[in-house]
């Protein structure tokens, strides 16, 4: 394995890394589960690519800076997001991911008629803009704002929201507009993916963001473990490498795919960190709970050894 | 003296079920009220009804004066109305403090932003909440459990951090389901010096459910007593106890109850 394919691996790993540490927000932590992010990552990839490509191979393209294209497709997925927000959020419970995974589908079937884009055929002449240096920073900035938001009083409403509804109202807690800031910023991460994704393909076609990429950042959300970033960002490297490592087996990669998440689900079931933090806060706050615990767990067990002693 | 809560001719029907029918009461600044009643008497479905939780059929709510009927359930919390449930609902998977301290979210005004940048705000404010929510489990008495997850707390505590959740909100009212509901006596002698003091110290009304009438007759100035969704009685406690229709619809069917 040279460098070149190890890198290659690295930036997608990272690349998918912003979509799902988005999707961490809005799955892990403020409890919904969606199926159509990879619609958010094509409307980041298309318009980011709009903006960059040059308007000598494609009409349309605008030919400006990368990091404009990175602005502007994150922005317009977020501002789509909204929208489908407005309309779903109110759905309730699976009712809102079923329509998560029509508007994945919608984006992807609009996509394939728009000409100007190439229509399922496809759009090469994307320029090649992602660099590794480039998508480390933007995960390194990624990982620390949602450290930030999950620990605020933002992000605890989130997880109320997630732990129950509503507790949550009447605790003060306006549960749509906490699940509208969460769905808007894991679109906005979604679309600034799908930005670097296109910059690194060079090449879009709707297919690339199809369900099985939606369902693919929900696995490694789930697997890294729900209401934990560390669980993210090493289930998204683990399992963007996987399928690579297991590129040997040919025909069979799919197959051990699917045992290895299968295999690690069974082990423990509430994913790769179970909703622990790999940082000191983290560590100290899961000794902590541990501690209490086995207290709490010690107290009952001499109560209930004085009560047969009375007996 | 002043009525914090005014409901007149509240109604709301499930389908044909009229759970709520027609039920006018207040609850005067700073009294302790008891709602009470035989099971489906429709006790919990006013809490909801005033919390928000459920949209009424017919009639008012009003709270310190102002019409809150309709308003969504986080709005009238905001506005100073809090409540606990009958069936325990915490945030399971959170310890005793983040309970208590995502409750105190009002307490704050700093912006997302501010929390993504950790700017100063943010910092003093969070420092100002972690220090109330640590006060308020210290008052309550659930300091030694300030790290357990909720869900692996002793039931009795677990109605007491309900409690103690509700009241980082600074409410003005504090409704209470059933607050005694599966505690054993020790617990329930307890609980009654609790709602007192709760009372006294924070400022605040109650107005509560319960079966226990040890509990009810011990702490509430005035009672409420419903039967099939109608007001039967309403009076102090002495009043309650000796009133015919109370004993024959409500107290008669507790003894039967008790007996079986
Ligand atoms: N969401 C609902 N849909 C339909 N019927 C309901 C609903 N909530 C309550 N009811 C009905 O309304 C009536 C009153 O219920 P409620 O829960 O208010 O009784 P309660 O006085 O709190 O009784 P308990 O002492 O058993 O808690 C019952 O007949 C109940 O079945
Ligand atoms: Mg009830």
């Amino acid at each position: 394995m040279d460098w070149f394919y190890i890198q290659g691996i690295l930036m997608l790993a990272g690349i998918n890394l912003i979509a799902v540490l988005g999707l961490s927000l809005l799955t892990g932590f403020t409890g919904l589960f969606s199926f159509g992010h990879a619609g958010f990552m094509a409307i980041g990839a298309y318009i980011g690519a709009l903006m960059t490509v040059s308007p000598t191979t494609t009409p349309a393209g605008l030919g400006l800076p990368f990091f404009v294209g990175v602005i502007a497709g994150g922005l317009g997925a977020g501002i789509v997001s909204y929208f489908i927000g407005r309309i779903t959020l109110n759905l309730k419970g699976d009712y809102f991911c079923i329509a998560t995974l029509g508007f994945g589908e919608a984006i992807r079937l609009i996509l394939n008629n728009v000409q100007i884009f190439g229509g399922s055929r496809g759009w090469p002449g994307v320029p090649y803009k992602s660099t590794l240096p480039a998508i480390i920073l933007v995960d390194v900035v990624a990982v620390l704002f949602l450290a930030n938001l999950v620990r605020s009083r933002h992000g605890r409403n989130m997880v109320a929201v997630r732990e129950e509804e509503l507790a949550a109202q009447i605790t003060g807690i306006n549960v749509f507009k906490y699940k509208m800031i969460a769905l808007v910023i894991s679109a906005v991460y979604a679309g600034v993916a799908g930005v670097f994704f296109a910059h690194y393909m060079t090449f879009l076609q709707p297919k690339m963001f199809s369900l099985t990429k939606s369902t693919e950042l929900t696995i490694i959300v789930i697997f890294g473990g729900l209401g934990s970033i560390s669980g993210s960002v090493l289930g998204a490297l683990i399992l963007t490498a996987l399928p690579e490592v297991l590129r040997a087996f040919e025909i069979w990669r799919l197959v051990f795919y699917g045992a290895a998440v299968i295999l690690i689900m069974i082990s423990r079931p509430k994913g790769l960190m179970g909703g622990m933090e790999l940082s000191p806060g983290g560590i100290r706050k899961a000794r902590a709970e541990r501690k209490a615990r086995l207290e709490a767990q010690r107290e009952m067990k001499q109560a209930q050894e004085g009560e047969i002693r009375n007996a | 003296m002043p009525e914090i809560l005014r409901i007149s001719r509240l109604t709301k029907r499930f389908g044909g079920l009229a759970a709520v029918n027609d039920v006018s009461f207040s609850v005067p600044e700073g009294a302790i009220v008891g709602l009470i009643g035989p099971n489906g008497a429709g006790k919990t479905t006013i809490f909801n009804l005033v919390t928000g939780v459920y949209s009424l059929t017919d009639g008012q709510v009003e709270f310190g004066g102002l019409n809150i009927a309709g308003l969504p359930a986080y709005k009238i919390a905001d506005l100073g109305i809090t409540r606990t449930f009958q069936n325990i609902r915490l945030f399971k998977n959170l310890t005793v403090f983040e309970n208590v301290l995502t409750a105190c979210h009002r307490s704050a005004s700093y912006s997302i932003l501010e929390s993504i940048l950790r700017l100063p705000r943010f910092r003093q404010e969070e420092k100002n909440i972690t220090r109330k929510a640590e006060e308020l489990l210290s008052i309550m008495g659930l300091s030694d459990r300030r790290d357990l997850v909720a869900n692996n707390l002793p039931y009795g505590m677990q109605r007491r951090l309900e409690i103690v959740r509700a009241l980082a909100l600074d409410p003005k009212l504090l409704l209470l389901d059933e607050p005694a509901a599966g505690m054993n006596p020790d617990e329930t002698e307890q609980l009654m010096r609790m709602i007192s003091k709760i009372r006294d110290d924070f400022k605040l009304s109650i107005l509560v459910i319960e079966h226990h009438m040890d509990l009810i007759m011990g702490v509430c100035e005035r009672i409420v007593v419903l039967n099939f969704g109608v007001k039967l009685a309403e009076g102090n406690p002495e009043q309650i106890s000796n009133d015919p229709k109370v004993i024959e619809a409500y107290l008669g069917v507790a003894e039967g109850e008790a007996n079986a």
